[in-house]
């Protein structure tokens, strides 16, 4: 090893030293969370299906919540208006026509719907509803769009395991490709 | 080279380009042509409305100390406007109004705003910032904790990944720069390094994704990719020297330079280290771009390299031939703008604008070109060009490559086209 390399692995070793001195002299201002806050404040789920609570729900125990807290906005079974549809649109991703995104037609993860819905739904009043009545309104959504059968219960061990139909159609950005 | 002699048209030296684009440096060039033309020219008659008179307010004190200043009266047109979704009053975006302000910087009332849940009107003293997940110490900040960190401070354009998605309409929307282009802004974001706090939590080699959440009541959240969070993301806590605005986050926000704006998670609660992206509602069924084939482009997230023409523009009507100044923005999420370029004959011919220091990667850059209208038709673009060789694309180019099926990351090049009474429009060129 030549005196200037040997002279650099010192130099490296030094700024090294310094990093890990600079590190232990971070403010450290934050305090440690407890579990039990973490699982109080974590309401997102994961495609894998990390993050779904214990309950379950069914289509048909999900209608009743639809037509309670979701129809207003996106109207009778799913179909939109005034705002978002919910349901239908499969098969016109391509063509001429401009595509009709929904749940059913676009969505790649189950466990979205049931993250989205219990963060941010009802919009009036978001947070509002039980985590059973939320199983029970995607499911509702689900066997709308033909995707589970009418007395499927979604629960935190079937919901992850569904299939959309759009779940292979992303594809991840590469700039130049 | 589109200085090149070869390119010059006209008869006269400073003309740089077709339909009267002049050199760069002819607003600021003694001596010239034009400068000696223009000296001899008969100026015009003073009007009898022009006549100098001394106004009230030059013989009364004026009004007094207000705690926080606002614009001038005459200045009440300057605003932003918006779109909410139905049955909302808070949930939608509004617009800069471009073709008003001028500079790099947006003031942070016209900073542009998207919602997805209105905007919360969070207390500083209870709000709190979790950072969890694949972390050794999970840990809890307050705002306060947080403003005892070192603090640094970035200009940083942000852009909504919706902007400009008028540009994939068949026909060209008979709007300006605002309806257009509205949805991007600049301002000089102050703030902890997100990376500081990571390094405090020890964060798991596991972890290639960051979710951040809202505390809004959509609870927006989106996931990032950890070396992004390592590298320049900023938890704002200023906004152009003072605290967030509301509409943009108090009292802190996700910055990340030069990604789409849907990532700058505002009134950010909640930082998990995860594996995986958590693929959430607006990462998979919003803010990707769906290909003619009917596949979508999902995590294209730095914003490309764009500009626009701000004025003239839409809205602003030219008055009579003469000399005027073409002014506009460019920018690009890549990093720093090294050229603009401007046609005004629909890019047959292009020339370089100055660019307005300071030029700063991932920041707005305003360009300027002098231009002497000749009162006839002319056909107004500009054309950025990044620091990693991205050229900004025609409209042609951009639906070639993507088609016209997504609201997303449309970058293609706007055109204006002057009438011989100097109305500005949109078009297609």
């Amino acid at each position: 090893m030549s005196t200037r390399s040997a002279l650099l692995i010192a130099a490296s070793g030094l700024a090294m030293a310094s990093a890990v001195a600079f590190a232990a002299e971070s403010p450290n201002l934050g305090r440690a969370a407890t579990p039990e806050e973490i699982a109080a404040w974590d309401i997102s789920v994961g495609p894998d299906g990390v993050g779904l609570p214990p309950g379950g729900g069914t289509p048909k125990e999900g209608e009743a919540v639809y037509a309670a807290k979701c129809v207003a906005c996106h109207g009778e079974k799913g179909a939109g208006k005034p705002n978002d549809q919910l349901v239908g649109g499969q098969g016109t991703l391509f063509g001429d026509k401009p595509p009709v995104k929904t749940v059913g037609s676009f969505w790649p993860y189950a466990t979205t719907v049931f993250d989205y819905v219990r963060r941010a739904m009802p919009y009036n009043e978001s947070k509002s509803l039980t985590n059973d009545e939320v199983y029970a309104v995607v499911a509702y959504i689900l066997n709308l769009n033909g995707i589970i059968a009418d007395n499927d219960t979604m629960d935190a061990q079937t919901l992850r395991k569904v299939k959309m139909p759009n779940r292979d159609g992303f594809v991840t950005f590469l700039r130049g490709k | 080279m589109a200085t090149n002699r070869s390119n010059v048209h006209g008869s006269e030296l400073d003309t740089v380009a077709g339909n009267g684009l002049l050199h760069r440096r002819m607003f600021l060039t003694v001596g010239t042509a034009a400068a000696a033309a223009a000296a001899g020219a008969a100026l015009p008659n003073p009007a009898a409305a022009d006549a100098l008179s001394v106004e009230p307010w030059m013989k009364l004190p004026g009004s007094g100390f207000v705690g926080y200043g606002q614009p001038s009266k005459y200045e009440e047109k300057v605003v932003r406007t918006w779109n909410t979704a139905p049955g909302t009053t808070g949930t939608g975006a509004a617009r800069t109004p471009h073709h008003l302000l001028d500079g790099m910087i947006t003031p942070n009332g016209m900073h542009f705003e998207r919602s997805h849940s209105g905007i919360p009107d969070i207390n500083p003293d209870t709000h709190r910032l979790l950072i969890h997940g694949l972390v050794k110490r999970p840990l809890v900040f307050t705002v306060e904790s947080l403003g005892r960190y070192p603090r640094e401070s970035r200009v940083a354009f942000l852009e909504c990944g919706g902007n400009g998605q008028l540009l994939y309409q068949k026909e060209p929307a008979a709007v300006g720069v605002q309806a257009i282009h509205g949805l991007v802004s600049c301002a000089e974001w102050t703030g902890v390094k997100l990376s500081v706090l990571l390094q405090e939590a020890g964060v798991d080699p596991k972890a290639k994704w960051v979710l951040a959440e809202g505390a809004d009541a959509a609870g927006m959240s989106r996931s990032i990719p950890v070396a992004k969070a390592m590298d320049d993301a900023l938890i704002a806590l200023y906004q152009n020297g003072e605290r967030v605005r509301r509409s943009n986050g108090y009292p802190m926000r996700l910055l990340l330079p030069g990604y789409e704006g849907n990532m700058h998670v505002k009134w950010l609660r909640r930082i998990k280290l995860t594996e995986g992206p958590t693929m959430t509602k607006d990462e998979t069924s919003k803010y990707t771009i769906t290909l003619p084939d009917g596949k979508s482009l999902q995590f294209v997230l730095p914003q490309e390299g764009k500009s626009v023409i701000t004025q003239p523009s839409p809205g602003l009507t030219m008055k009579g031939p003469g000399l005027y100044e073409i002014s506009g923005l460019a920018w690009s999420g890549y990093g720093r703008v090294t050229k603009v370029e401007v046609s005004a004959d629909g890019g047959k011919s292009w020339a370089l604008a100055a660019l307005q220091p300071p030029v700063l990667s991932k920041a707005l850059t305003r360009f300027r070109m002098p231009w002497r209208w000749n009162g006839g038709p002319a056909v107004l673009q500009s054309r950025a060009t990044d620091d990693t060789g991205y050229i900004q694309p025609t409209r042609d180019k951009m639906i070639a490559s993507r088609g016209d099926r997504t609201i997303y990351h449309a970058n293609a090049i706007t055109t204006w086209a002057v009438s011989e009474k100097g109305e500005v429009k949109h078009v297609y060129a």
